[in-house]
């Protein structure tokens, strides 16, 4: 058990705990309230990102929940895939494809402006 | 390796603590995949409204919203069990009651679903 092995830990349960609020919420908030998912449209999103609540709060859980999903991948990886090889290329496939996305998401959470369409 | 279950018996007893750690497995597995299709069609958001509302489409349709009803439910079971995992973890106690902490899991689990497979199956057949 290195120090790696501990932070890894200690990492899965402080995001498990935020992401616990953030994405029970954000499912909630999509998918139960409100009419549920049928109502959300370019226009919802428009509107509830001219709010920094939400693109933080969307932010925050793009990162942690990209980062706690990865790092779960590399412990079943480790569990299942028996050759070293393989097991270095898929978890670093993950790993690549999770640094991509978290990119692809920061750029679009930062850099989506609303009033670039027209609000009708 | 696998070694047949011997004088000690198998390392896997298949009851509470196995099953709670399959289902985790399960559901975290499903949501990352899920994940990553979902952040690049967040993405297309950028693109305008036709692009992002046609992408949307696919999440509206009756069929999909039952998917999505699936996706719910393992982000509240593995948030639950997360939280089980925890008390495991850091109350000294908790491994005593092991089998109850998970059966108290699941019955948050199937007390937090009813009311969402209500309301979101009264949304899906609304809009039908």
């Amino acid at each position: 058990m290195g120090g790696y092995e501990l932070w890894s830990w200690l990492f899965m349960r402080i995001s498990g705990v935020v992401l616990l609020f953030l994405a029970v919420g954000h499912v909630v908030i999509m998918h139960v309230l409100g009419g549920g998912v049928g109502r959300v449209d370019f226009k919802f999103v428009q509107l509830r990102w001219q709010s920094p609540f939400w693109r933080t709060w969307d932010w925050l859980m793009l990162s942690l929940a990209l980062f706690h999903g990865v790092n779960g991948l590399r412990t079943v990886i480790l569990d299942y895939v028996r050759s070293r090889g393989a097991r270095f290329t898929l978890t670093w496939f993950f790993n690549v494809v999770g640094l991509v996305l978290f990119a692809l998401g920061s750029v679009v959470v930062f850099t989506f402006n609303p009033a670039n369409f027209p609000t009708t | 390796m696998a070694k047949k279950a011997g004088e000690f018996g198998s390392l896997y007893r298949g009851r509470e603590g196995q099953w709670s750690w399959v289902l985790h497995r399960v559901t975290g597995v499903g949501i990352i995949l899920f994940l990553f299709a979902h952040v690049v069609d967040t993405a297309v958001v950028g693109w305008g409204p036709e692009a992002y509302n046609r992408v949307l489409s696919v999440y509206h349709n009756p069929f999909v919203q039952l998917l999505e009803l699936v996706l719910v439910a393992m982000v509240v079971y593995h948030a639950l069990n997360g939280v089980r995992i925890m008390l495991l973890d850091f109350w000294p106690n908790a491994p005593e009651y092991q089998a109850r902490l998970f059966y108290a899991t699941m019955a948050v689990f199937v007390g937090g679903m009813i009311p969402i497979i209500y309301i979101i199956g009264r949304n899906v057949i609304r809009e039908l």
